[in-house]
């Protein structure tokens, strides 16, 4: 049984431990929290009809069933846009900002032009970008919506199709929650389960520091994903396919992503610090696109979009 | 006697359709972030014509896509809004103890302010005095009005499509 699995188990089983027996039934039907949570109140319910537990016996196994089957899921936007600042600030101390008024303003404006297209245009705090002043090839999505983009990735876009691709792969991300679910289990139960189960108006004592040392904890869990160790293959084919239905929407052509891709293939070093390290490869990322019917394609952008990007990333 | 009974059976049974048909085309929803667009129709492309506040209670009606139709707040009429930005959820302002209790007890409530929050943010802040926010806090304040995103697709010659997006 997993720490958490046991911790769950230790939970419900000292409620329910009361009516006798029921505990060892208990954990022969353990398969995870849900089932637990389900089996668990089944539980009191018969036990109570039995005369074996108060109501109010039941309604607390039912209200701590519940906090610890929480997932990623249960986190609401509000304290999504405090996870996404921090893990910003974080990747912000690692990373000086290119501070560039007319590039900045132009990624903010396509980028939330494109997060409008989303399936998730409406995040707590909005959509914000930015751009980090590194060469290598870098690209960061922090939860709540906000996404880093290095100069060194943006070099890698020839025209503005592509670098709406970057931007829209990483809103993929912000949309489904891969930042999130890179926190650890243990730390969502305990932070959730702490609030629901307080009883009190305030957060305060030794169970503020319980909840900080959860909130730091989902903090470095996400930093270290999202900078260290990067997402799994298949998180990052939902980005990418999450960027074609977005580009698709607002009218740009898929064939920027593949285009992007492609320079990135040439540039970027094998075993080098950058989205090498943290990414599936281009050519692995542009042959799980053409699977799904994305083709190459050219980009014929009409020459007042490719002035304006030159004219906002040419310096990059 | 049984004459009498009829028209009372078939007012109850119209009261009933009635009142059932109105819980199925009306649900009150949360608005679930800061400030939540309302929009003339059911695209990103419609028009903003209002916004809701973060815990706001509004009434939907019909789905299109992941569009819902709401009232639109002091003006009589209905906009869109994107599901994203509402939950079932009612969403307790300033919760008390009784709340709380509620909230733990049941999946129905969500209590803002609550969990990590600014008091959290703080405490981190104070541990990690090298973790810099004031670019986070710069960033939060580039804000791109609907006006500009309009322009912008127009003068990048871009054709967005239509329908419940």
């Amino acid at each position: 049984m997993k720490n958490l699995d046991r911790r769950c188990f230790l939970v419900l089983a000292g409620r329910i431990g009361i009516v006798g027996g029921v505990a060892p039934a208990v954990s022969l039907v353990l398969s995870g929290c849900t089932t637990m949570e389900k089996f668990a109140v089944k539980a009191a319910e018969t036990s109570h009809k039995a005369g074996f537990l108060s109501e109010a016996g039941v309604a607390a196994v039912k209200r701590d069933a519940r906090a610890v089957s929480r997932t990623f899921e249960d986190i609401t936007p509000e304290q999504e846009y405090y996870i996404g600042r921090a893990v910003s600030a974080n990747i912000l101390t690692r990373f000086k900002p290119w501070n560039n008024k007319q590039a900045t303003r132009y990624v903010n404006v396509l980028g939330q032009t494109l997060a409008q297209a989303s399936d998730m245009p409406e995040t707590y705090g909005g959509y914000h970008f930015l751009i980090l002043d590194s060469e290598t090839i870098n690209a960061f999505a922090a939860p709540g919506g906000f996404v880093f983009v290095t100069r060194g990735m943006l070099q890698c876009c020839t025209h503005e199709d592509a670098a709406a691709a970057v931007l829209a792969h990483e809103i993929g991300h912000v949309q489904h929650k891969h930042g999130l679910q890179s926190i650890k289990k243990s730390r969502i139960t305990s932070a959730l389960t702490l609030v629901a189960l307080v009883g009190a108006s305030a957060v305060a004592g030794e169970q503020m520091g319980q909840l900080s040392s959860a909130f730091e904890g989902s903090i470095f869990d996400t930093t270290t994903a999202l900078i260290n160790k990067g997402y799994s293959r298949s998180f990052e084919r939902e980005a990418d396919q999450s960027a074609v239905t977005i580009l698709r929407r607002v009218g740009y052509s898929t064939g920027g992503l593949m285009d992007m891709l492609a320079v990135m293939q040439e540039r970027l070093k094998p075993g080098g610090p950058d989205f090498a390290k943290t990414h599936p490869s281009p050519a692995s990322r542009m042959s799980d696109l053409k699977k799904s019917g994305v083709g190459a394609g050219s980009v014929q952008a009409p020459k007042k979009r490719q002035a304006r990007f030159v004219r906002a990333l040419g310096k990059v | 006697m049984r004459s009498m009974k009829t028209p009372f059976l078939i007012l109850m049974l119209i009261t009933a359709t009635a009142a059932t048909a109105f819980a199925v085309g009306r649900t009150l929803m949360s608005v679930q972030v800061r400030t939540g667009h309302v929009r003339s129709t059911p695209s990103f492309l419609g028009k903003v014509v209002g916004s809701l506040a973060y815990g706001d209670r509004v009434a939907t009606y019909e789905r299109q896509g992941p569009w819902s139709q709401v009232d639109l707040p002091g003006s009589g009429s209905k906009g869109w809004m994107h599901v994203s930005a509402l939950t079932k959820k009612r969403i307790v302002i300033n919760p008390d103890a009784a709340d709380v209790e509620r909230a733990a007890s049941g999946s129905e409530l969500a209590l803002a302010g609550k969990g990590f929050n600014n008091e959290v943010e703080k405490k981190y802040r104070a541990k990690h005095t090298d973790v810099d926010y004031a670019w986070v806090d710069r960033m939060e304040k580039m804000v791109v009005s609907p006006k500009n995103i309009k322009r912008f697709v127009q003068d990048g010659g871009l054709t967005p499509q239509g329908g419940a997006q």
